[in-house]
């Protein structure tokens, strides 16, 4: 039983990582219709900007609010420069531009600095501490209490705020949003914007566990990948949701099916993606959108 | 009187299809005035040719100022609300919000509890609704929300797009009286109408469009008893 409660409280642990990148990712999606297979990317170089402000001496804490602040800019910037241009362009396309944009963060990533693994600071003490019998990783129970401060944040910023109700409007009815006088541009930029942060977060987040590398984020956007389809790509709740199941159930069959192991365990994530669009395409929460073509 | 809105030469273009060929109107402030014509004629076309939603050429001035080179947003900030074709209301928010957001390209911001007041006491149903999804709405008061949205803009100029489609008689006569008593108010108001007899009662001057031309302007009163009007638009 003891083992049972860790393994789920590191589960919801780096759930919670996959919940801010699948929640990055559904924000773009229901905007625009697109999947930004960048989102991974774009949180790694964030997380590279985090480690140099880090090794210039700034404090971790400094530099984890310097590094959002760059990320929400960088989106904003990416938006108008490389999207804008292809914004009315048909979807495969700017899906296009979003790959692109992952290989170009990779590669720039990579010839900035370096391919070789480097350490990440954890903000959280290093020593676990107990419960009873179980016990619990500082930085698995630090992750939960940031990704939940900042789910928390963004959600009392869409429901309560002007700005985060011009944001929905123009996410589901742009058309109507410009009659009533809403630039609709600027919401898909300040979209962005919001999105790297949420990358930014979940990749500082992680990369104390897996050590910063120009792919750090690659085996964690294809998790995310499964939480937003397992949620529903129309669904930001659902998403983050779907995060915390995909964290939960992979560390669970990593630990309880012994042929899983620690080597198949990617293998379920991409299973439940599979299963999810098999059985229901629109995610646990998600809604059939009906279009006029 | 003065002018509002002048229109001159207006052409617009869905591709390489026209679907205005040279338009041209003024209207007067405080006025209503209606657009009449069968489908296809242009009617909703020039309603989205003053909001800048379709490609243009000839002019377009609002109380002196051009519209032609400006984008939707800033229209609305000049003071023109658009209740467009179908409503146009979001669905997934609710009246309260959808209200609210009918506010945002107003220049005057600050307090919108008594623009709250005003279009509920238009529109009753809204205050028990506006906590409710807009989607949940009938189609009857979704129409009445895509009015009192417009009027949070507290505009000088109102478009509307086939108020009447689809609506119960009943709904449709509340409704135009409301926009009556609105008028009342100082607003403006330019109305695009399928149900000619309703229009030609609320309006005060009528413009008739034939595929995409005006073909006959004046007085409502006048054009009433144009035999040509009564045969094609008003049936007797």
């Amino acid at each position: 039983m003891d083992i049972f409660i860790q393994q789920v409280v590191s589960g919801l642990a780096t759930g919670g990582i996959y919940a801010s990148l699948a929640l990055a990712l559904v924000m773009i999606y229901q905007a625009t219709d697109v999947v930004n297979f960048a989102q991974g990317e774009l949180a790694m170089f964030a997380t590279y900007i985090c480690w140099s402000l880090i090794n210039a001496g700034m404090p971790y804490w400094a530099a984890f609010l310097t590094t959002l602040a760059i990320a929400f800019v960088g989106g904003v910037v990416i938006e108008r420069v490389v999207i804008r241009p292809v914004e009315n362009a048909p979807i495969l396309s700017i899906v296009m531009v979003t790959l692109g944009l992952l290989v170009i963060c990779n590669s720039v990533a990579g010839w900035i600095w370096t391919y070789l693994q480097k350490p990440f600071p954890s903000p959280f003490s290093p020593n676990p501490f107990k419960v009873g019998n179980v016990v619990f990783g500082a930085h698995d129970v630090g992750q939960i209490q940031v990704t939940l401060l900042v789910l928390l944040c963004i959600y009392l910023f869409f429901r309560f705020t002007p700005l985060g109700l011009a944001m929905r409007a123009a996410a589901h009815n742009p058309v109507s949003s410009r009659l009533v006088g809403i630039r609709v541009g600027w919401m898909l930029a300040l979209g962005w914007g919001l999105a790297a942060v949420f990358g930014a977060v979940a990749g500082m987040m992680v990369a104390p566990v897996l050590t910063l590398e120009p792919n750090l984020m690659g085996g964690v956007q294809i998790y995310a990948f499964a939480a937003a389809t397992l949620g529903g790509f129309t669904s930001p709740g659902g998403a983050v949701l779907g995060g915390f199941i995909v964290g939960v159930v992979e560390n669970l069959v990593g630990t309880y099916v012994s042929f899983i192991g620690t080597e198949l365990k990617f293998t379920v994530a991409l299973a439940m993606i599979i299963v999810v669009l098999l059985v229901k395409p629109t995610g646990l929460f998600g809604s059939t959108v009906v279009k006029r073509v | 009187m003065s002018t509002l809105l002048e229109v001159q030469g207006l052409e617009a273009f869905y591709g390489r299809t026209k679907a205005l060929h040279g338009v041209s109107f003024g209207m007067v402030k405080g006025g209503i005035t209606t657009i009449l014509g069968a489908n296809g004629a242009g009617k909703t076309t020039t309603l989205r040719a003053i909001s800048r939603m379709v490609r243009t050429t000839g002019t377009i001035r609002f109380e002196g100022q051009a519209l032609e080179r400006r984008a939707t947003e800033d229209v609305v900030q000049l003071g023109i609300a658009h209740a467009p074709e179908g409503r146009g209301t979001f669905v997934h928010l609710t009246v309260e919000e959808n209200l609210k957001l009918g506010a945002w390209g107003r220049r005057e911001r600050g307090n919108l509890k008594d623009d709250f007041e005003r279009v509920f006491g238009y529109f009753p149903v809204l205050r028990e609704r506006r906590r409710q999804a807009a989607g949940t709405l009938s189609g009857g008061e979704q129409q009445m929300l895509s009015v009192a949205r417009a009027l949070m803009l507290r505009p000088r100029l109102l478009l509307l797009d086939e108020p009447s489609l689809g609506l119960a008689p009943l709904v449709v006569r509340e409704i135009f009286r409301i926009l009556r008593t609105i008028n009342q108010t100082g607003v403006s108001i330019l109305l695009v109408e399928q149900n000619a007899a309703l229009a030609l009662d609320l309006a005060d001057h009528v413009f008739l469009l034939e595929t995409g031309r005006v073909v006959m302007e004046g007085p409502s009163d006048v054009l009433r008893k144009d035999d040509a009007i009564r045969r094609a638009y008003l049936g007797y």
